[in-house]
């Protein structure tokens, strides 16, 4: 059959093949669960909901909350943010995604978008950078500004100057009632 | 190592036992008769000094670990009860907490010392890539065990170092969920880098054996990066250099205990005495000063995937020096223009340390993205090119002859003038 001077194979370098390979997939199949025990564990993602009271937060503060360990700001706009934010062009925009965690993710940046009620906007409160907490009404564009190396953000959360390379993620939340917001 | 020895004990019982096990004979070979270069200076006392940190961090560690608690709720105040409580905890935190920095001072001379006297060139290719391989685990190590005390550096570095990791296309958010056991850094976080940071300066004990090991294959480097020709130009290990590394490592000591008890704060973050708070950030998160650097080179460029791998690829550089440098002589002693070079990036390290340390913002950020490339330039463009365009200065036939003259032994007088000049 064969012309060249390889020599045929044998069933014994079958053998050898047929082992090793059962071999990869049995080593594979043994570090999986060492691997998957690093991932968030049962209890971790059982805290995933959370409900939060609107009443107390006049116009023009924010409040943090904390879910699935993480800051979530929830700020009260004012009508001159809420402006603002829905007068700047989406052109303007570094990131032109809504970024809404588990949402469509090729809905626009629009604040319509990220805020279902203009006057609540819901973000979760970490740096797309490298992970800080920004600090509110501040920064440029009058909306957060994160100290650790200097990124924007404007009154809808987006990223306008600064090298974090997304818009601040929105978590999935609801309207409870009118005063009222389940986070998760 | 070892193999079939040519010892022949007298002890009847070291001989029964080193026939056996050839340990006996292989500590006489490696650390007593090894023939080493006889002219070699200081500078090489800090591979020495640099083990001896590693035995100081891996004893003062353990003993830590007797009383520390790895819980987010408990660890920042294990911490204060070993520095309040512990009989002589507060001395062997200090010593465990400077001698990490004391650690990374010894290697980077070390590593520094390589670089000037062309230590990384054939044959030695391999000892100096596990020499990088060690300092990558110690960055790693040291990271982690920063992050034990859970004060707010801790908290907010752990939180910066992993989010690096965001930045991978694609599987990126999904390999820091795993790297936090969660959706941030957390108890399981904590939990998994107190036990790694156990495991890994055992890791580096091997790797320094395989060091030690791919040194003793082709012998030490010397300050002139001639070879050795002939029995004349070494002298045994032991007791030549085990005294003179066992002076530099007592000098050395001093200095860090002098650190340790006068100002043991001084090297650190007084942010890291307050409790982790996730709310908060600290309004200037900066890394413990062996990392600023490349943190100053992250910091340099505005986008963020460009960021981490311009880190990275800092350190991975070092990899393929052997091969970037392709001058064939070794030592900066008779290297008139790689001397200048060598000294400049030797600056612009400790620049880049500085604007590590500053804020992002203004000529700071144009300053690091200039040595930066510097940096880089100095590897990529400046080392390859410079073996070409050089005219280097005649060797000296022999360490002998450098050492003694052309006389080659005759004019002892000669001997206690000539070592160690060097620019």
């Amino acid at each position: 059959m064969t012309t060249s001077e390889t020599p045929e194979p044998t069933r014994r370098d079958f053998i050898y093949i047929a082992t090793g390979a059962v071999g990869a997939v049995g080593v594979a199949a043994a570090a999986w669960p060492f691997i998957h025990q690093m991932n968030p564990d049962a209890s971790v993602q059982a805290l995933a909901a959370i409900d939060v009271n609107l009443d107390a937060i006049e116009e023009g503060q924010s409040v943090t909350v904390m879910w699935r360990g993480k800051p979530i700001f929830i700020r009260h706009r004012t009508a001159g943010e809420i402006e603002e934010a829905r007068d700047v062009s989406l052109d303007d925009l570094p990131d032109p995604f809504a970024q809404i965690l588990g949402g469509d993710e090729s809905l626009s940046a629009a604040d319509e978008n990220r805020a279902e009620r203009p006057e609540w906007l819901v973000m979760v409160g970490i740096c797309t950078h490298l992970g800080c907490v920004p600090l509110g009404e501040q920064g440029e564009y009058n909306g957060w500004f994160c100290p650790c190396h200097g990124s924007h953000y404007d009154t809808s959360g987006r990223i306008r100057r600064g090298p974090a390379p997304r818009n601040l993620d929105i978590p999935p939340y609801e309207f409870t009632s009118d005063t009222a917001i389940r986070i998760g | 190592m070892g193999g079939n020895s040519t010892y022949h004990f007298k002890n009847p019982v070291v001989r029964w036992f080193d026939s056996r096990l050839p340990m006996v004979s292989m500590v006489r070979a490696q650390l007593v008769d090894f023939p080493t270069p006889k002219n070699l200076n200081y500078w090489w006392t800090f591979g020495g000094i640099a083990a001896i940190m590693l035995v100081v961090q891996i004893i003062s560690g353990v003993v830590l670990a007797m009383h520390y608690t790895p819980h987010v709720d408990h660890a920042f105040q294990s911490v204060e009860h070993i520095m309040r409580d512990v009989n002589y905890g507060w001395l062997i935190r200090y010593i465990h907490q400077n001698g990490a920095s004391f650690f990374f001072i010894a290697v980077y001379i070390h590593m520094f010392r390589g670089l000037y006297y062309g230590s990384y060139k054939a044959p030695r290719e391999i000892l100096w890539m596990l020499g990088v391989i060690i300092m990558l685990l110690m960055m790693a190590t040291a990271f982690m065990g920063y992050v034990l005390p859970w004060g707010q550096m801790s908290f907010w570095g752990a939180t910066v170092i992993t989010n690096l990791f965001s930045a991978i296309p694609f599987v990126g958010p999904a390999v820091v969920e795993w790297l936090w056991g969660g959706f941030s850094v957390d108890n399981p976080t904590l939990n998994r880098f107190f036990s790694l940071h156990y495991l890994l300066p055992f890791v580096i004990f091997a790797v320094v054996a395989l060091h030690v090991w791919a040194l003793h294959v082709p012998g030490n480097n010397n300050p002139t990066g001639v070879d050795v020709k002939s029995g004349k130009d070494t002298l045994p290990f032991h007791p030549y250099y085990t005294v003179k590394d066992l002076f530099a490592i007592v000098v050395f000591l001093a200095l860090m205990m002098a650190f340790v008890t006068y100002a043991p704060n001084a090297l650190g973050h007084p942010d890291n005495y307050i409790p982790a708070d996730p709310l908060v950030t600290p309004a200037h998160i900066v890394p413990e000063w062996y990392f600023l650097p490349f943190y100053a080179i992250l910091r340099a460029v505005p986008d963020k995937l460009g960021g981490v791998l311009l880190m990275f690829a800092s350190i991975f550089v070092l990899f393929l020096l052997p091969w970037l440098d392709t001058s064939k002589v070794r030592s900066a002693t008779f290297r008139p223009l790689y001397k200048i070079f060598f000294w400049v990036l030797f600056v612009v390290c400790l620049g880049l340390g500085y604007l590590g340390a500053a804020p992002a913002e203004g000529w700071y950020v144009i300053a690091s993205q200039i040595l930066t490339a510097y940096y880089f330039a100095h590897f990529l463009i400046i080392l390859p090119l410079l073996g070409l365009i050089e005219t280097p200065r005649p060797l000296p036939a022999s360490i002998s002859e450098s050492v003694l003259g052309k006389g080659g032994g005759a004019a002892p007088a000669a001997a206690a003038a000539a070592p160690e000049k060097r620019g």
